[in-house]
């Protein structure tokens, strides 16, 4: 340990605001190195931006910030400290990758701060042995349970040896057997790596007894500092819970009372909900595992036990929402039936999330609910101001739900679940998240609606204090119900001091789990260990590891690699076939008033024409406008009386066309050909006539270069193939680079070594592999499905495609720093994408011909390069010295697209 | 009754929802404004500034007459090259035409000697070089018959084809680009608007909470349908009037009312494809994916953008069954050629029945999909 640092971070002054809400007012704080610094307080204190601050991950709005003895306002010293911090953000396994295993994951980090292969397997090896996680390294991070996840996430974060370690809520909805695991493997690493600062954030004021040090936060402002000694001396409490609750402002805590509930009435009626051998399967996994209990009325039933254990499914299933694999549940006596209208109407539910609609305000949720629930007119306004009264809603009623904070928003939740009077309340984990006061509160709310309306509530929680406060609790682990008793009996019956060590004793004896816990295996050898490579200068390694990363997650989700293989062929079909502006099949009919051999011998040119098909004769010209007017011809052609005669006398005679113009392309063909087929009567030598006919002037010899016989799909095929390398590439990429926003592994790039450079160009080789897969199967597709052949040379094509994905992927990467969430990268890219592909590249109208705005917008789109390219090479027959131009042109969007794009990109969270 | 109540009261929710989704709502504003205009304007179905050069080997009045000839807003300022550029300034595609007039052209003419006149066209720009080979010759063909009745009086044609385009007489693409336009945004925003409304409120855990409370599936997804459809319904019509008839000048022939009628069918079939979607993708993002996939064939071969006529046989007969043929079908027929009910009602029943099937898809899926999510 450096001695000359007794101080981990400092804080002076700082101030952050998002939005309106302000995460920290003028924080002034130092903490102590070498120890272990718990920040406790409830949600949105501001706990998680002061951990982020200290790691480098947010941006410093105000004031100045010290951590490991420099600025950390200042990229060189946040650069040079990042491989001597490990950041662990908020929400279980927020920054790991869900489809890759548990060896994948750590080796990833393990890339990222340049360790060579000896190393990192030595490394995996022991994070591995000294977690109890060696038996689970090949499954994937997302199918583990939340207490493995955290380990995994330590393991992650301990791959480069950190001098500080930051831990934000490690074991919020954590069993209490894992958490208590989780606290001796810290205690273990701190024996071990002598000087490590660890600062942690939980909600868990129990866990802070155990911390070294304590900083106690509410809104954004630091309320006491000290060891957890010192602070419950300081408030003459027993507990830090009741501490940090003296240490609130006398507003918040007006009022304030530990809710216990009085002893229920003992009452023999028949159980509202039965549960036998309930199970449910999903697929191999088995989420409920024969579960089974009674409630009786106006009793308050408890479901203990941590995030993933069935609880949620299990109650799922006992409201109709999720069918039972095996067992039954009886409501009210009789089985549950998802289409029993009148069951609903008695039983009122919470569901995990906050799930009212945050767009409506307060009363107009109430009152939505109200409508659903069919309360009359008269019944609605007194039920409503009476919750809003028993609910101290009164500030908030017109205020959105969105805007007020956690513990108000489950009251309403509450209100509205009862605003019908159930009979039977299920209330899934209602206060996770929730402060010490607010969850008090909304427990008194429960003991009243139980003790003083009678109503029978089933409620889940991973709290002890709450699981107390229970008539009776089912202990749940891993689908199983481990026991079922009063809270009193439980302890009782392991002769435990308390409920969680009950628990625990519960779970051991369960899962064996002493073996796990065991002391973990000491390292025994160590492989040569550099220190970390210098995050400055460009690094081959770390770019792999993203590319490495990149490409397993593709890989391993089916669902958009299907998309990105199969999607390019299957439009590639939709538009080869579908997207043509050859005229033919042209409807017509004949009004033929004269009937004679020249009258016959005119329409015959039209008849026998490939283009046309004859529909029956008109009757008149009634019937000809109706039959123009439903669309069942498209033109109608008229013999004036006197047409034979007037041609005999040498009479100038005229036909008549009508050509229907909906569709004026159509209708503009049509007027072509008819003119077209009129000059053809008067030089067909089989036309008798007295006039003369007249000498062909001058023979105009229209070529159709390229395409002899102007069919579109030679130059509609390769025009697909440049439109889907232009959408699909870009929408992929641009996903990419969002679902890491979305899902937050991106602060990996926020807090680690990896620069954005190589974290862009590292994603974006995967896609560009992946394209060109595209291209071969579509290329392909052109030669053999659609008969298009290559006429010029395949190099320039191969290597101009290749540059064109690589400009095409940039070009999604740069739309991804403009979309926060993957729906609006998707649509965003879509319309950037299709708008000037289709108009503005040469796909429809020729590049020659626009002006202005549209010319400007064509000359800034890749496409508009590629595709003389791409149609140049199959149908013009061209060669590289024609296509010269094109490819430079090409060349210079990919750095171009990139250096925008690393502007755009982040390194920290604002 | 009561089932009535329940739609309306969800589905008024469902409109508060949208109004504050600033998101949809600009990509509402743009696909019916912006995107209309932009697409009445594009010359994707015509020939307009095509580029031309020209070989002029003969330097003679009617070389030079011919070369006049080609005007905006047809044609650009055509452009003198030399013989030996044609090749590679047309592999180029700096020109779209090239007309190659060879020396003594006009000698020969008033010689009657039956001179060549080369037309090369770049057949790779398939519109504008189809209709514009066609203008060009009759530019071509007119400059040499007025030269020469100048020079000596010809005879006029015995025969001659006066034809007239109905309901568009000047066969203007705005006319049919704008409502095709409209026809787009449509099909596009209610199958994005419906999907998004059922994944938003599987993502945000509402769509749990409707489903126990005393509310059949058929609800739920009936007031998604309405209040959807209605946004949409109210942007078309605010379109048609403001837009098309506002700023385009675009003159409509049918009635719009019954055209009303049949958008608030098609919605009903669009909104349930919308559903079924939301009902299958497990998130936003594999909607999106989903929905492209969907959305861009229905749209596509749809008649909208190129005529059926023109797809292989096969392809014509089974894009039938799609509801979007009928729509744009109908759309055509009653807005352009004044068609009224009787002409129409067939379609109008296809594209009930196409949304009755999905909406009963939709309810199948509904309850299995939204609970196995989480």
């Amino acid at each position: 340990m450096s001695h000359a640092i007794d101080r981990v971070a400092q804080f002076e002054h700082v101030t952050q605001r998002y939005g309106r809400a302000v995460a920290l007012d003028d924080v002034v704080l130092s903490l102590p190195a070498g120890c272990l610094v718990g920040l406790i307080g409830p949600d949105g204190v501001g706990k998680s931006s002061l951990l982020a601050i200290v790691a480098g991950a947010r941006q410093i709005q105000s004031g100045s910030v010290r951590v490991l003895d420099g600025d950390m306002a200042d990229a060189a010293h946040r650069r040079a400290v990042c491989p001597r911090i490990a950041y662990m953000p908020q929400g279980l396994g927020k920054n790991l990758y869900p489809d890759l295993s548990i060896r994948e994951n750590i080796a990833y980090f393990a890339r990222l701060f340049g360790q060579s292969r000896a190393e990192r397997a030595d490394r995996i090896e022991d994070l591995l042995a000294s977690t109890g996680l060696a038996p689970f390294g090949d499954r994937s991070a997302g199918k583990l349970s939340g207490g493995m996840k955290q380990k995994l996430g330590l393991c992650c974060a301990l791959v480069h040896d950190p001098d500080l370690l930051i831990l934000d809520e490690p074991t919020t909805g954590v069993d209490p057997l894992s958490r208590r695991q989780f606290w001796d493997l810290i205690g273990r690493i701190r024996a071990r790596s002598q000087g490590l600062s660890v600062l942690v954030a939980t909600a868990y004021m129990e866990e802070a007894e155990r911390f070294d040090w304590l900083v106690a936060m509410n809104a954004g402002r630091i309320v006491a500092t000290g060891t957890p000694a010192a602070i419950k001396q300081q408030t003459a409490a027993r507990t830090v819970e009741e501490a940090f609750i003296a240490l609130l402002p006398e507003a918040e805590r007006r009022g304030h009372v530990t809710p216990v509930a009085p002893p229920r009435r003992a009452g023999t009626s028949e159980p509202v909900i039965t549960a036998r051998g309930l199970t449910c399967r999903f697929g191999d996994f088995t989420a409920v595992d024969h579960v089974s209990f009674d409630i009786a009325r106006g009793e308050i039933f408890g479901f203990v036990g941590s995030n993933g254990c069935g609880k949620t499914t299990t109650m799922k299933m006992l409201t109709g929402l999720l069918p039972a694999t095996e067992g039954e549940a009886l409501l009210f006596g009789k089985p549950i039936d998802a289409s029993d209208l009148e069951a609903r109407r008695r039983v009122g539910y919470m569901s995990q999330s906050f799930s009212l609609y945050g767009e409506l305000t307060v009363r107009q949720n109430l009152d939505l609910h109200a409508r659903l629930f069919h309360l009359s007119r008269q019944e609605m306004r007194p039920r409503i101001a009476e919750l809003i009264e028993r609910f101290d809603l009164g500030p908030h009623v017109e205020q959105r739900p969105q805007d007020l904070p956690l513990g108000i928003r489950q009251r309403l939740s509450l209100a509205v679940a009862i605003v019908h009077r159930p009979e039977m309340l299920i209330l899934d984990e209602p206060t996770s998240g929730v402060d010490p006061l607010a969850r008090d509160r909304f427990w008194e709310l429960l003991i009243d609606l139980s003790r003083n309306d009678g109503v029978t509530i089933f409620v889940s929680t991973h709290f002890m204090n709450e699981a107390e406060r229970c008539d009776r609790i089912s202990l749940m682990e891993s689908g199983h119900v481990l026991a079922t008793d009063t809270p009193a009996g439980l302890v009782a019956s392991r002769g435990a001091a308390t409920l969680e060590d009950a628990f625990i004793a519960y779970l051991e004896a369960a899962t064996n789990a002493r073996a796990m816990a065991a002391p973990p295996a000491e390292p025994t050898r160590r492989a040569a260990r550099r220190p970390p490579e210098a995050s400055g200068r460009f690094s081959p390694r770390r770019l792999v590891a993203c590319t490495i990363r990149e490409t397993l997650e593709l890989v391993r989700d089916r669902v958009r690699l299907a998309f990105a293989i199969f999607g390019t062929a299957f439009l590639m079909l939709v538009f080869g076939f579908g997207i043509s502006t050859d005229v033919n099949s042209l409807t017509f009919a004949v009004l033929d008033h004269d009937n004679t051999h020249e009258s016959r011998a005119y329409l015959e040119e039209v008849r026998g024409s490939a283009y046309f098909i004859e529909k029956p004769p008109l009757q008149d010209y009634k019937d000809l406008e109706e039959r123009l007017a439903d669309g069942s011809i498209d033109c109608a052609i008229e013999i004036p009386p006197a047409f034979g005669r007037d041609i005999a006398r040498g009479r100038p005679a005229t036909v008549g066309a009508w050509v229907d113009g909906a569709r004026p392309f159509i209708a503009q063909t049509i007027r072509g050909y008819l003119q077209a087929m009129n000059q053809l009567y008067l030089t067909d030598p089989a036309v008798v006539t007295t006039a003369p006919p007249p000498n062909p002037v001058a023979d105009i010899e229209v070529r159709f270069k390229y395409n002899q016989n102007f069919e579109s799909i030679y130059a509609m095929v390769p025009s697909t193939l440049a439109l889907e390398l232009a959408l699909f590439p870009a929408i992929l990429m641009a996903l990419a680079v969002v679902r890491e926003k979305e899902l937050g592994s991106i602060t990996n790039l926020y807090v680690t070594p990896v620069s954005r450079l190589e974290f862009l160009i590292g994603k974006q080789l995967p896609y560009i592999a992946l394209a060109m897969v595209n291209f071969v199967l579509m290329f392909l597709m052109a030669l053999f499905v659609f008969h298009v052949p290559l006429k010029g040379s395949f190099l320039p094509l191969l290597l101009g495609t290749l540059i064109y994905v690589t400009a095409t992927t940039a070009y999604g990467m740069l739309v991804s720093a403009f979309a926060r969430t993957q729906i609006a990268a998707l649509f965003g890219t879509a319309i950037l994408t299709v708008l000037p592909a289709t108009m503005f590249a040469g796909m429809t109208v020729p590049v020659s011909s626009l002006t202005g705005m549209a010319q400007i917008m064509g000359r800034l789109f890749p496409m508009t390069y590629f595709l003389p390219i791409s149609v140049g090479t199959f149908t013009k027959g061209l060669g590289f010295a024609d296509l010269a131009t094109q490819l430079a042109a090409l060349v210079v969007f990919v750095p171009a697209l990139l250096m925008l794009s690393l502007l755009l990109l982040r390194k920290q969270e604002r | 009754m009561g089932s009535i109540a329940n739609i309306f009261w969800l589905g008024t929710k469902e409109l508060r929802s949208f109004l504050h989704d600033y998101v949809l709502l600009a990509l509402v504003a743009y696909s019916f404004s912006f995107a209309i205009i932009a697409q009445s304007q594009s010359s994707s179905q015509e020939v307009h500034n095509a580029s031309i050069a020209v070989v002029d080997e003969d330097h003679s009045e009617l070389s030079r007459r011919i070369a006049h000839a080609f005007l905006p807003p047809f044609f650009k300022q055509p452009q003198s090259i030399a013989e030996r550029d044609i090749v590679p300034l047309m592999n180029a595609g700096r020109y779209t035409f090239v007309l190659d007039i060879p020396p003594h052209f006009a000698r020969d003419v008033l010689g009657r000697r039956d001179p060549g006149l080369q037309l090369d066209v770049d057949a790779t720009a398939m519109v504008q070089a189809g209709l514009g080979a066609g203008y060009a010759q009759q530019i071509i063909t007119n400059e040499i018959n007025d030269f020469l009745s100048r020079a000596e009086g010809t005879p006029p044609s015995p025969v001659n084809i006066n034809v007239r385009i109905a309901f568009n007489p000047n066969a203007e693409t705005p006319w049919f680009t704008s409502v095709m336009g409209i026809i787009t945004s449509i099909t596009m925003l209610a199958i994005v608007l419906a999907g998004a409304a059922v994944v938003r409120e599987r993502e945000h855990g509402t769509m749990d909470h409707l489903l126990v409370m005393p509310l059949t599936p058929f609800e739920i997804a009936m007031s998604k349908i309405w209040a959807n459809g209605f946004v949409i319904l109210v942007a078309t019509a605010l379109s048609l009037y403001f837009v098309l008839r506002g700023l385009l000048h675009i003159p409509i022939a049918g009635s719009v009312p019954l055209f009303l009628g049949g958008v608030a069918l098609y919605l009903f079939f669009a909104t349930a494809i919308g559903i079924f979607l939301g009902t299958v993708a497990r998130s936003m993002p594999q909607l999106g994916l989903l929905y492209l996939l969907v959305y861009l064939p229905l749209s596509m071969l749809s008649g909208a953008n190129t005529p059926l006529e023109s797809m292989p046989p096969w392809l014509a007969s089974a894009v039938q069954i799609s509801p979007t043929v009928h729509f744009v079908s109908f759309a055509q027929a009653i807005l352009y050629r004044g068609a009224g009910f009787l002409i129409v009602w067939p379609e109008f029943a296809i594209v009930a029945l196409g949304g009755g099937v999905f909406l009963a898809l939709s309810l199948w899926r509904f309850r299995a999909v939204t609970s196995a999510t989480m």
